[in-house]
């Protein structure tokens, strides 16, 4: 840089930016502030503690051991390169099955697409601990429902099977039913916002729909649909619910389940930090070449803007369309959420349904024998509702501010609030373990340190949400309020939040959504006084009681859908926010 | 840790090793601290017990239900997990000095080991650990043996007949078991740990070394595997509980129990009062509840578990313990094997 644009640079932060903020004492300056440092404390704390106990041996003395151990343990690669090659499988097959799905329900004409969009949007809210267990039930070699049918309906004996859930191929499936809503909505997005204008000229020079597809659809879906198997690759890498359920039965560990089993006595916090970090780094990484990739072609995150989509006429081919779509959602939503049903209410799982098969007991026990349940709903309810309005409100302040550039400064707020995106939910729960079990502030034992925890970890999306919900606001209305005398706050308040009901309910819900499926940093913070729904199911499986499993997750997704439905239809609030990401 | 009384010795080893158990068995344990109607008012008062235990969750909750009927207004929160996973709790809560734990339950007698030498036990000694279980108790009253489980071998009735069954631990060597059994890990079950402790020692690692060549489906807690045997998951269980085999038999369900020829592995499993107990005297009045003969019949009637209270009578239909070959615990030698087992099993069994 030359020495001019230094000093017209310096002349710029020092002087205008300085003098007005100097001259009128502006509060929003003071709570921009704040929020910068809480958004440091959020991210920065966990990942500093994680940084020093890898970099130290037992004794804490700096040391690489742990890396070392990392590169040359055996035990340690294996699950790596397990993770690895499961996370590549993920993110290529949710996206070759979605993008399609995404076209049928965005571009086609095909009957039923709405209630299509709103099955895939119930599996969004399926957490994938239990889809993991669901399956389990299902596709287990001998018990499972699918190998029950097929040795049935075929005349063979005991222990033949046709699927099993239990291995790699298995760990890829179950991941993928439920990578593939976030990648579906993704594309379907976007498809939604590419204007028609190019595909219709197409059309009345006389393309065929199969050419218009190939040369102008896929060209200008194709950074969407990278997006798409990005976030799917990335989402595999990181999970811990699915491996941890079905990854031991088959025998081998992912990283995330080894970082988890890190914690077993004699804990190795350090290398379960050292452990952490490639997650962090290939995470990283991702999303700068994901960045890379898409460059300046912009409208993937660019909202409003619904120009009329032109949509392809399929005729009979529509009702086959839909039989497709219903058929791929039997894998994430309808045959799951029977072997639940089922599960709920069966004395022997393998045996068919029958009147003497059926039972209340499992009901009965969850609800008054079992006496984790009450104080597990009340947590995760409020552990979600607080989470959620705090975490709508801290991404509200920083979206305004990355929006309007309210500050000197609010790149780095907006980075900071997408940053916890590279942060895989294990990895925080350890940093998090370790930060927050040391001075000063003990946090780890209270519902804190939970609720820091979902808030750091669903922010980047309730973000990413009001960002593009500010996109679609006016600048002009606020600024005649400011114009008006109205503070920067009473503007944000009188003006802004009303135009933006629909993002902040969407944000909401998104956070809400997010807490009562999180299992990952769960595992690592609670406590027998905060305890949560997931972790409880959790527990419940590893000592194989899938009754109780099935009550407790279907009253689980009960109430989440019952308070997204009630959060969308409060009066004066706009409805069709649910679970879109 | 146990009364050998009970047991058929299985080798001159063995018997030397119960004498040096009975000469500090014999040591008088401390006062026993009767439950008083003040203690119930304490209790009361505090209003909850916190349970932390690797017992199965429908055995824990029974207990639980017949606590709060004796003594109504104190409530009782049972957390269940391996005990593995408990010990893993205790010492995540113990670092941040957090204490939420009144009652802990291990199903791996190590643990208590270290948690006395770290200093978070409380020494209590109820009525009946006092008259009862000199020779099942620590000798300075910080804990006592609860109760008692084997690892046995496990079958489904309606796939494999009992004369085809496996009758030893080598017999499931057979390569007609591959892919047909199913068993616990040691890294979260302390009676798998504690299994695998006594296997290795007495069988030696190559015996589960060949085991890890049959395509074993491992589960987590020892609980699992008899339900997956039930479930017909698969036909045969490796390592598990003998406890959720007899409650499964014993509800109809298609599952049997054998007794391997080489000896059963014994799991005691201890229970103690926290030096920090948030709820000393639910506590308190908790663990001596443990050790009544009622509970120790429940736990034999409904949980199908071994009791070493001689009060408490065995359940007819189910093998008596003094008739069943049994491999000997020994929780000292587990604490230093600790690192090894797990590194081993890892080795083998890859996970």
């Amino acid at each position: 840089m030359s020495a001019e644009g230094l000093s017209a640079a310096a002349a710029r932060l020092s002087r205008a930016p300085r003098a007005r903020r100097l001259g009128r004492l502006d509060p929003s300056a003071f709570v921009f502030a704040i929020c910068a440092l809480i958004l440091l404390g959020l991210v920065g704390l966990p990942l500093f503690w994680l940084a020093v106990s890898a970099l130290t041996d037992k004794a804490g003395r700096p040391s690489l051991v742990n890396f070392e151990r990392l590169f040359t343990d055996p035990t340690l690669l294996a699950p790596l390169r397990i993770s690895l090659i499961v996370a590549s499988c993920v993110g290529s097959i949710s996206t070759l099955v979605a993008a399609p799905i995404a076209w049928i329900v965005a571009r086609s004409d095909m009957p039923g697409r709405g209630l299509i969009r709103v099955l895939i949007t119930a599996s969004f809210v399926t957490p994938p601990f239990l889809g993991a267990i669901a399956w389990e039930v299902l596709a287990a070699p001998n018990s499972g429902l699918i190998n029950v049918w097929y040795r049935a309906l075929n005349d063979l004996p005991p222990f033949v099977h046709f699927v099993d859930i239990y291995s790699i191929e298995g760990l890829i499936f179950v991941d993928c039913c439920y990578a593939f809503p976030f990648v579906f909505v993704l594309i379907a997005n976007a498809l939604d916002r590419i204007p028609a204008d190019m595909e219709d000229a197409a059309a009345v020079l006389g393309a065929p729909a199969w050419r218009i597809i190939a040369t102008i659809t896929l060209p200008l879906a194709l950074p969407a649909i990278l997006a798409g198997a990005l976030i799917a690759f990335l989402r595999s890498l990181t999970l811990f619910g699915t491996p941890a359920i079905l990854a031991l039965p088959a025998g081998f560990h992912t990283i995330t389940t080894k970082i988890w089993s890190l914690f077993q006595y004699p804990p190795n916090p350090g290398l379960a930090a050292a452990a952490s970090l490639p997650l962090l780094a290939a995470t990283v990484v991702l999303l700068k070449a994901q960045s890379w990739i898409l460059g300046r072609r912009g409208y993937v995150v660019l909202g409003g803007r619904a120009g009329s989509t032109r949509r392809v006429e399929l005729g009979h081919w529509g009702w086959a369309a839909l039989g497709l779509c219903l058929f791929v959602l039997c894998f994430p939503v309808f045959l799951p959420y029977f072997a639940l049903v089922k599960g709920a209410l069966t004395k022997t799982l393998a045996e068919p349904l029958s009147v003497e098969n059926l039972t209340l007991r499992h009901v009965r026990f969850v609800f008054f024998e079992f006496s984790p349940t009450r104080l597990a709903l009340r947590n995760t309810l409020l552990f979600a509702f607080v989470s959620a309005t705090l975490g709508t409100a801290l991404a509200l302040v920083v979206s305004y501010v990355a929006n309007r550039k309210a500050v000197f400064g609010h790149s780095v707020l907006g980075f900071l609030a997408t940053a916890p995106i590279a942060v895989p939910g294990i990895v925080l729960g350890v940093g998090m373990f370790i930060a927050y079990t040391r001075g000063p502030v003990v946090l780890y034992g209270t519902m804190w340190v939970m609720i820091i925890a979902y808030v750091t970890i669903e922010l980047p999306g309730a973000y990413q949400q009001l960002k593009s919900a500010f996109t679609g606001v006016a600048h002009e209305l606020e600024e005649a309020g400011r114009v008006l005398g109205a503070g920067r706050v009473r503007t944000l308040r009188d003006i802004t939040a009303p135009l933006l009901r629909t993002g902040v309910i969407t944000a909401w819900c998104f956070i809400f959504i997010g807490v009562m499926r999180e299992l990952s940093a769960a595992i690592m913070l609670f406590t027998a006084e905060t305890k949560v729904l997931p972790v409880v199911i959790y527990d419940l499986n590893e000592s194989g009681d899938l009754g109780a499993i099935s009550v407790l997750g279907l009253m689980l997704l009960l109430v989440t859908l019952a308070i997204t439905f009630v959060a969308n239809r409060l009066p004066g609030f706009g409805a069709s926010a649910t679970g879109t990401k | 840790m146990r009364d050998w009384r009970q047991h058929r010795p299985a080798s001159l080893a063995f018997a030397a090793a119960l004498s040096a158990f009975v000469s500090c068995g014999a040591s008088a344990l401390p006062q026993a601290i009767p439950v008083t109607p003040d203690l119930v008012e304490a209790a009361r008062k505090e209003g909850k017990v916190s349970f932390y235990t690797s017992v199965d969750v429908e055995v824990a909750e029974k207990v639980a239900a017949a606590f709060k009927a004796k003594y109504p207004g104190v409530d009782v929160l049972v957390e269940r997990a391996g005990s593995e996973r408990v010990f893993q709790r205790v010492e995540q809560e113990r670092l941040a000095n957090i204490n939420n734990a009144d009652v802990v339950n291990s199903s791996d007698a190590a643990h208590y080991i270290i948690w006395q030498r770290e200093g978070l036990l409380a020494p209590y000694v109820p009525e009946d650990v006092a008259a009862y279980y000199q020779n099942n108790a620590d000798p300075e009253g910080y804990y006592a043996t609860w109760r008692a489980t084997l690892s046995p071998i496990g079958y489904n009735t309606k796939y494999v007949k009992r004369a085809d069954a496996p009758k030893s631990f080598a017999d499931l060597l057979n390569p007609k078991w591959k892919g047909m059994m199913v068993k616990g890990h040691p890294g979260y079950s302390g009676t798998i740990l504690t299994a695998t402790f006594e296997i290795s020692r007495d069988l030696g690692w190559d015996y589960l070394q060949k085991l890890a060549q049959q395509k074993v489906m491992q589960v987590q807690s020892s609980t699992e595997p008899p339900k997956k045997v039930a479930l017909g998951e698969r036909p045969i269980m490796a390592d598990g509980n003998e406890y959720n085999l007899f409650t499964l038999k014993e509800a109809g369900q298609p599952v049997d129990v054998i007794y391997p020829t080489e000896g059963t592995p014994f799991i005691a499993s201890p229970s103690a009062v926290m030096a920090k107990a948030p709820h000393p005297n639910a506590a308190r009045l908790f663990q001596s509840f443990l050790f009544t003969p009622e509970t120790q019949q429940l736990l034999i009637d409904v949980g199908g578990l071994r009791s070493l209270h001689p009060k408490a009578q065995e359940h007819a239909g189910r093998t008596p313990l003094n008739e069943i070959k049994l491999m000997r615990d020994d929780p000292a030698a587990v604490v230093d094997k600790v690192d090894e087992i797990k590194a081993n099993y890892a080795k083998y069994f890859g996970t």
